[in-house]
């Protein structure tokens, strides 16, 4: 089982965290402005990158707090960003 | 005199059921992805509509991802009308392709049950019933007597923390050995002209404004009258290069097979709840699947706690199966949509079409996607059956929201 580091518990089993997606994905500033096609882009559309990807985890079995990493997603390489 | 190596008494090689051609400098129609929704849609390219002039690009070899990688069930007991009508065309297409294709594909009509544990999973359960009649799909509700009599292997005793209330049936549903599906439909499109090439992985698109004129490959640029994306999991990457953007996330999803074991498993075996489906192949195999795994990969492995967690599952509902040894586990990469449906037709280039999103249940779809795909493409307008699934309807807000409301463990 993969260890994941947690910026505040250190290196925990995989099964202890839950996964967030997509990181730096932000409220739009102006909602009432937006057009469907942007709010669908807001809803329902995130990257899908083969390779390194900016995502947000919880350590929901821990601390059960928020942290940023960003991990590889072929080698699942994970490095956290705090 | 020098003794003779092994394997020299051996019989011939069999004959390659299709060329492995050279590239030509273009073609009327590229499919990129040969597994089985490419494959199929080159055949019936051919059989319907005359359209031969085509390649299908694989980067690895013939229907060696998720095509040889998932747990082969076929039903079409879904809720939504739309998600019936794609799935239950290509039932019945099911029920005639080992004709069609003139190859045997071990189809076998052994049934599907769908466990309900809980109130609610019964009155989901029923309301999926009514639904599936509704649509001249065949289904019944039974209870826990008749699943113990249908599948006498499946604990049906109160005492599991999760007991059967009974189920929904299938009887049409089934199973099918899926590398015969792809050699089938690649057997037939190879003889209608079609090439099948291997080992050519896409790697970018020439475009002129709203056309795409070739597809580089890593065996050179190949020009395109029309080009359709077949590529599961990785149809992001694709669409990264062309440079619109689709709502997909590809996942890991894992399977598992034990050792071949006497006949026990008498159907197929869904749970919802406890996440776990089960058929006995037809060498003797128990092929497992559960659901996949949470985080983005591209990498065709998962995490051990989910196949443990599935086992978990797999052996409460199973007492029989607790000595039974895993033989292997694997994973494919399967591409999910929000709504948990497939994405297919128009893209923003014209000549483009798109067939991804079918996330963890693309095997059943293969003929009458394959059909449909055709049709499309050979029309230029998305076939009736799957209209209802195009890219806009995440604008538009017209989901075909099958989470939760179809079985919709795979």
């Amino acid at each position: 089982m993969q260890l994941i580091e947690c910026p505040w518990c250190g290196p925990r089993e995989e099964a202890e965290f839950s996964y967030g997606g997509q990181a730096g994905v932000a409220y739009p500033a102006d909602p009432a402005a937006l057009s469907d096609v942007e709010w669908a882009h807001y809803v329902f559309f995130r990257d899908n990158p083969k390779g390194r990807f900016a995502e947000r985890w919880s350590h929901s079995a821990g601390c059960r707090r928020w942290f940023r990493a960003v991990r590889d997603t072929v080698t699942y390489t994970f490095e956290v960003t705090g | 005199m020098s003794p003779r190596p092994p394997g020299a008494d051996l019989p011939e090689h069999p004959d390659f059921l299709w060329r492995n051609p050279e590239p030509a400098r273009s073609y009327d129609v590229v499919i990129v992805g040969g597994g089985g929704h490419g494959l199929a849609a080159a055949h019936y390219l051919a059989a319907n509509h005359g359209i031969t002039n085509v390649a299908v690009l694989e980067k690895g070899w013939l229907a060696g991802g998720n095509m040889a990688r998932n747990t082969t069930i076929i039903r079409s007991n879904y809720l939504w009308d739309e998600s019936t009508a794609i799935y239950e065309h290509a039932l019945k297409l099911w029920e005639g392709l080992e004709e069609d294709l003139g190859y045997p594909i071990l189809f076998s009509q052994r049934g599907v049950l769908n466990l309900a544990h809980s109130l609610q999973d019964v009155r989901d359960s029923v309301r999926r019933v009514e639904a599936n009649k509704l649509n001249g799909v065949d289904a019944e509700w039974i209870d826990a007597d008749e699943v113990r009599r249908i599948c006498p292997i499946v604990n049906t005793s109160a005492g599991i923390r999760y007991p059967v209330l009974g189920a929904t049936y299938q009887p049409r549903a089934g199973i099918a050995k899926h590398d015969y599906v792809a050699w089938g439909f690649a057997r037939r499109a190879d003889e209608a002209g079609v090439d099948l090439i291997q080992d050519c992985e896409v790697v970018g698109f020439d475009t002129a404004g709203d056309r795409v004129t070739g597809v580089r490959t890593s065996r050179g640029t190949i020009g395109a009258g029309r080009v359709l994306l077949c590529a599961a999991g990785h149809t992001s990457v694709l669409t990264d290069m062309l440079g619109f953007r689709v709502p997909l996330q590809s996942h890991p999803l894992q399977a598992l097979v034990s050792e071949l074991l006497e006949p026990v498993h008498p159907t197929v075996v869904m749970s919802n709840a406890v996440h776990v489906y089960v058929s006995q192949a037809h060498k003797g195999e128990l092929v497992m699947g559960a659901g996949v795994d949470s985080y983005n990969g591209y990498g065709q492995r998962g995490a051990f706690g989910v196949i443990e967690r599935q086992m978990a599952a797999a052996v409460e509902l199973f007492p029989v199966f607790a000595r039974a040894h895993l033989l292997r586990s694997w994973a494919g990469i399967v591409d999910v949509s929000p709504d948990a449906s497939a994405i297919v037709g128009r893209t923003p280039y014209e000549n483009l079409y798109l067939n991804c999103g079918w996330g963890t249940g693309g095997f059943k779809a293969t003929p009458g996607i394959g059909w449909c795909l055709a049709d499309t493409v050979a029309t230029g307008e998305p076939h009736p059956y799957v209209a209802p699934f195009a890219l806009d309807r995440f604008v538009t807000g017209a989901l075909v929201d099958e989470h939760g409301a179809a079985a919709v463990a795979h």
